[in-house]
């Protein structure tokens, strides 16, 4: 099937605004993707027609809206391939997915003198929570190095798996330089030392498929905004046995079995992680989202977004005085680059003026961008609407920018 | 001149461009004109850090009047720097605490100013009024 990429883009209504009299080229998808009408129908759909509180409710609408809600559930399963249905936990994000996982395995599992394994690329939503923990409990964090390319050192990585480590925790894909990491191998690698994974799959789900018992992760998460759903929802995929073994995160209602001012039983997985009245119409909207990718195919959007972005690797570091960031072999979504002898804030600046949306700074990675040596970076990054006729818009106007500052 | 004077210049010297691209480079221009901070205030002392882009303020104070010099790795805020210093440099702590700047509302620059950009334009603001109360306070002692 061929990709139709003008009708692709039909389904997404904010592709055709303007901004500053200009057509809107969106490229900062790695900060958040545009919604497809079919996700925006569904939010509007459940309000008009379906709300209600779920799981407790006996009367129809309650009953309507618990089904949508336990419906969705099942339908991440298996868009992730878990093992069990109640292995998917909701939650705002992916950044409360590892607040979570850093708290309750962490209270259960981390003590004085145990060691938290991060990567050097990783976003700060990887980093401080596991910091909090480690300022609790006295354990410490040991970062694997990256190479010039941009890629997690592997042989650094094996020598930091000893009898200490109590958990890995890294990204899929690099969101400030778009590395894809090798996941399967590097949960291979700590499994061997039997010691967990988490994967931080907020830039990888929009990407490619993800099916985490083939890389068999133990923990992995992701945001329902980067992947065509809305703001506020997300997802932590852990195995059962963890899961099981973890305290609650939160208390409060729908997360108890029973409750007496003695002792409270708390109630089974998946709600045991889900305290209070759950977000019902985004998870319904980021079923919509996933729908929509699997209509066009996950193999499909790869394959597109792929060519993408050898365009724009191409065409922008063509350009004379434009050093590419980040240049590791396997790639998804995002060239970030930096123009010799311009600020990324001047040129960034310039190319919203031109209608262009791009991100520049640090991409809330400040050890990474340290251990570049450079204050930040200008990041384009691409979804499944994005044109090669858009990457020439851009590729224009960094010339044209180049030519007003130097 | 005073600060009305300076910022109904500064309007006139923007009205003259129709076109955005023409007023960026003017603001431009001006980045690259903005006399540097002498090489010994340049340092983290007198930084203050956005995310986006840093700025450099000093501040001296003689015969009652607030004397500033900046700069920033930014030409951009550079430019806006300028502006901010043309404003504010030579004048008393009471005029600058009470300086509004709406004039970087009226030449189309105001999203610079937003705190969500960081680019250190909003804290050099609001450092430029502390060095002002600072020297009030101290002159009234």
């Amino acid at each position: 099937m061929s990709y139709d990429i003008n009708a692709i883009r039909k389904d997404f209504p904010i592709l055709q605004r303007q901004v500053y009299k200009r057509p809107l080229v969106y490229l900062d998808n790695a900060a958040t993707t545009q919604k497809p009408e079919s996700v925006v129908n569904s939010i509007v759909n459940y309000y008009h027609h379906e709300n209600s509180n779920i799981h407790r409710g006996v009367h129809y609408l309650s009953q309507v809206a618990t089904e949508a809600y336990e419906n969705a559930r099942s339908r991440i399963q298996k868009f992730i391939n878990a093992t069990h249905r109640h292995e998917i936990i909701f939650t705002r994000g992916t950044t409360e997915a590892i607040n979570l996982v850093a708290y309750s395995f962490g209270k259960q599992f981390i003590k004085a003198g145990d060691v938290i394994v991060l990567s050097r690329l990783e976003h700060h939503s990887n980093i401080v929570p596991w910091q909090i923990l480690c300022e609790d409990r006295g354990a410490t964090i040991k970062v694997i190095p990256i190479n010039e390319a941009g890629e997690i050192d592997q042989d650094a990585y094996e020598s930091l798996l000893d009898e200490h480590v109590r958990i890995v925790s890294i990204a899929h894909v690099s969101n400030a330089l778009g590395t894809v990491n090798p996941v399967k191998e590097m949960i291979q690698k700590a499994h061997a030392h039997g010691i967990p994974v988490m994967i931080d799959g907020a830039q990888a789900i929009a990407h490619s498929t993800v099916d985490v018992q083939d890389m068999d992760a133990d923990f992995y998460c992701f945001s329902g905004h980067k992947m065509y759903g809305p703001m506020g929802i997300g997802v932590l995929y852990g195995k059962e046995k963890w899961l099981e073994a973890m305290p609650p995160y939160q208390g409060g209602g729908e997360m108890i079995d029973t409750v007496t001012f003695e002792k409270t039983v708390y109630n089974e997985l998946p709600f045991k992680f889900e305290a209070g009245t759950p977000n019902v119409c985004d998870t319904l909207g980021l079923i919509a989202a996933m729908d929509y990718m699997e209509v066009i195919g996950m193999d499909a959007i790869a394959a597109y977004e792929h060519e993408l972005l050898s365009y724009a690797t191409e065409r922008v570091s063509a350009i004379n005085g434009i050093r590419l960031i980040g240049t590791a072999r396997d790639k998804a979504g995002v060239l970030s680059f930096l123009p010799d002898g311009i600020h990324p804030y001047d040129m960034g600046t310039i190319l919203d003026k031109l209608g262009i949306a791009v991100r520049t700074g640090n991409h809330c990675a400040q050890p990474l961008m340290d251990s570049l040596g450079i204050a930040g970076t200008i990041r384009a990054s691409f979804a499944l609407y994005n044109t090669k006729q858009e990457i020439d818009t851009l590729a224009d106007a960094i010339v044209r920018v180049k030519e007003m500052f130097l | 001149m005073n600060i009305g004077e300076i910022e109904a210049q500064i309007i006139g010297e923007f009205e003259a461009f129709d076109d955005w691209m023409d007023r960026y480079n003017h603001l431009i221009e001006m980045g690259n004109d903005l006399p540097r901070i002498e090489e010994q205030y340049r340092n983290d002392q007198h930084l203050i850090s956005g995310c986006q882009s840093r700025v450099w303020l000093h501040a001296s104070y003689d015969d009652g009047l607030i004397f500033f010099t900046a700069d920033s790795d930014a030409v951009i805020t550079k430019g806006i720097v300028n502006l901010l210093i043309r404003v504010l440099s030579g004048q008393t702590p009471d005029v600058i605490l009470h300086a509004d700047l709406a004039f970087v509302n009226t030449i189309g620059l105001k999203e610079h100013l937003s705190p969500t950009r960081s680019n250190g334009l909003t804290s050099m603001i609001k450092q430029m009024k502390l060095y002002a109360l600072a020297f009030k306070t101290k002159e009234s002692n």
